[in-house]
């Protein structure tokens, strides 16, 4: 799988949304299944799918589709 | 409350449907969309009332009203006089030893009662409200807590499951003085890693228990008692007295016998309201509320909740009624058998019709309004019952995985 795939799959799982669901343009409370909720059991599925720990400030800051595939840079983890 | 941008027709359907004596809309708005006399315009707005008649004669100490649950759709509220509210808040201010140089931040919504409760109490000794519609899962939350120096928050479990999860315990917030917890049993796991978290940051964590239909609170774990009682919701609070009753009706006075708690004092609600017309009632309970949750006390008389006589489930700090979801499911899923059970945090419905399942998921997070990692649909053969026709929930237990 690639990373791009194990990135969309973790939102699959994370926030329980169907595959078609999973866009760019995704963001933090933009659908109902992304609310607080949602987020740590998005952070735990990308962080099983990647094999990472990820830093409060980044957890906090994950607040977008985009804005995540530049924190994973951070764990050299590059998604495209 | 309705949206400016409504078409008119769909606006003037629910006025007809609602027949609501007085209605909020932008003042540009009010003559094209419903002919009503305008009574107070200010900031933009009108207050307009309407034709329709349907005034209400108030009892004179209701002060307000609160819902029970999250957003079922249950039309049951809760009768909160002023002098429930003044009494609640005078006593949280007590034993919290609030002072006018407090910053609570605002974590919970002020329309549920253990957020609202955070606000009057402060607001009665003078202190600050850092507000904010942020959560914790966003950065200008924590950025906001820090610049303004929060002083305090209050969470349901479900918050320190979170704050568990974003490694609270290594962030700097010296301004933090204490932290409080109700809405639900906190697990004993992460009551103990906050209780140590406080000890060792000089800090304060306070469990507390209570009810909206107490106005907020009853219980509370001195600080002091943090690490020691772990599990326990503490003591009555100032003004306030607990029991315990057994199945008679017989106080209980021997520890670690489980009864139901019963709390007393001038913060116990006046009762319920389910229409206009049970707004004109006064006091039904006189100061004396059967909780419905099953408690036991220690040797130095803490009390420790340890089940419950009805049957609702916490769901992230909300009261959900499970024969109340059963209810809902049935209407909307005619023909199909149901039955909900779980446990604080996890629903599980029980359903004989597999294709229905993920609808069902759907519906029932939506009419809730929580999220639906909550719920967890499960196929079953057949829901067992007794000769009476009556659910076995019991048997159902086997099936929870969590």
């Amino acid at each position: 799988m690639t990373n791009l795939e194990k990135y969309r799959n973790a939102f699959v799982e994370g926030l329980e949304m169907s595959p078609e669901e999973v866009n760019d343009s995704l963001e933090y409370q933009g659908v109902p299944q992304w609310d607080s909720v949602g987020h740590m059991a998005l952070i735990a599925s990308l962080e099983d799918a990647f094999g990472i720990m990820m830093d409060t400030d980044d957890i906090i800051d994950f607040s977008s589709y985009k804005k995540g595939i530049e924190i994973l840079k951070k764990y050299d983890i590059t998604v495209e | 409350m309705l949206s400016a941008d409504m078409e008119p027709s769909l606006l003037i359907s629910l006025l007809e449907l609602y027949k609501p004596s007085f209605i909020w809309m932008p003042s540009d708005k009010k003559i094209e969309s419903y002919g009503g006399e305008s009574i107070f315009d200010e900031w933009g707005y009108s207050l307009v009332k309407t034709d329709y008649d349907s005034e209400y004669l108030l009892y004179e100490d209701l002060c307000m009203l609160l819902t029970t649950s999250g957003s079922t759709g249950s039309p049951k509220f809760v009768r909160q006089s002023y002098k429930n509210v003044e009494a609640n808040a005078r006593s949280i201010a007590g034993y919290l030893k609030l002072g006018p140089d407090e910053r609570p931040v605002t974590t919970l919504p002020m329309n549920y009662t253990y957020g609202l409760s955070i606000i009057n109490s402060h607001l009665m000794v003078g202190a600050t409200i850092l507000v904010t519609d942020k959560g914790l899962m966003q950065k200008e939350f924590w950025q906001f807590i820090k610049t303004s120096e929060a002083t305090s928050f209050g969470g349901v479990p479900y918050t320190y499951e979170m704050l568990d999860k974003l490694r609270f315990y290594r962030m700097d917030l010296p301004a933090l003085r204490y932290m409080t917890q109700a809405g639900g049993k906190l697990s004993a796991d992460l009551h103990r890693k906050f209780a140590e978290y406080a000890d060792s940051h000089n800090k304060k964590f306070i469990v507390m228990y209570g009810q909206c239909e107490a106005t907020a609170r009853m219980g509370y774990l001195p600080a002091e008692y943090a690490s020691s009682k772990i599990g326990s919701m503490g003591i009555a609070i100032p003004g306030g007295k607990l029991s315990l009753i057994d199945t008679e009706g017989k106080t209980i006075s021997t520890p670690h016998s489980a009864g139901e708690l019963i709390y007393e004092g001038d913060n116990v609600t006046l009762g319920y309201a389910l229409t206009g017309d049970d707004l004109v009632l006064g006091d039904e309970r006189h100061g004396v509320l059967h909780t419905g949750d099953i408690a036991e006390f220690d040797d130095e008389g803490f009390y420790y909740i340890v089940g419950r006589k009805k049957r609702f489930l916490k769901i992230f700090g909300n009261r959900v009624n499970l024969d109340e979801t059963e209810r809902m499911i049935k209407s909307r899923f005619p023909g199909n058998e149901i039955a909900c059970a779980g446990v604080d945090d996890h629903m599980f419905i029980f359903s004989v019709n597999e294709t229905i399942n993920e609808e069902i998921r759907s519906f029932i997070s939506l009419k809730t309004g929580l999220n639906q990692s909550a719920f967890k649909v499960v196929t079953v053969e057949s829901i067992p019952k007794n000769d009476a026709g009556k659910t076995l929930y019991k048997e159902l237990e086997k099936y929870y995985d969590v």
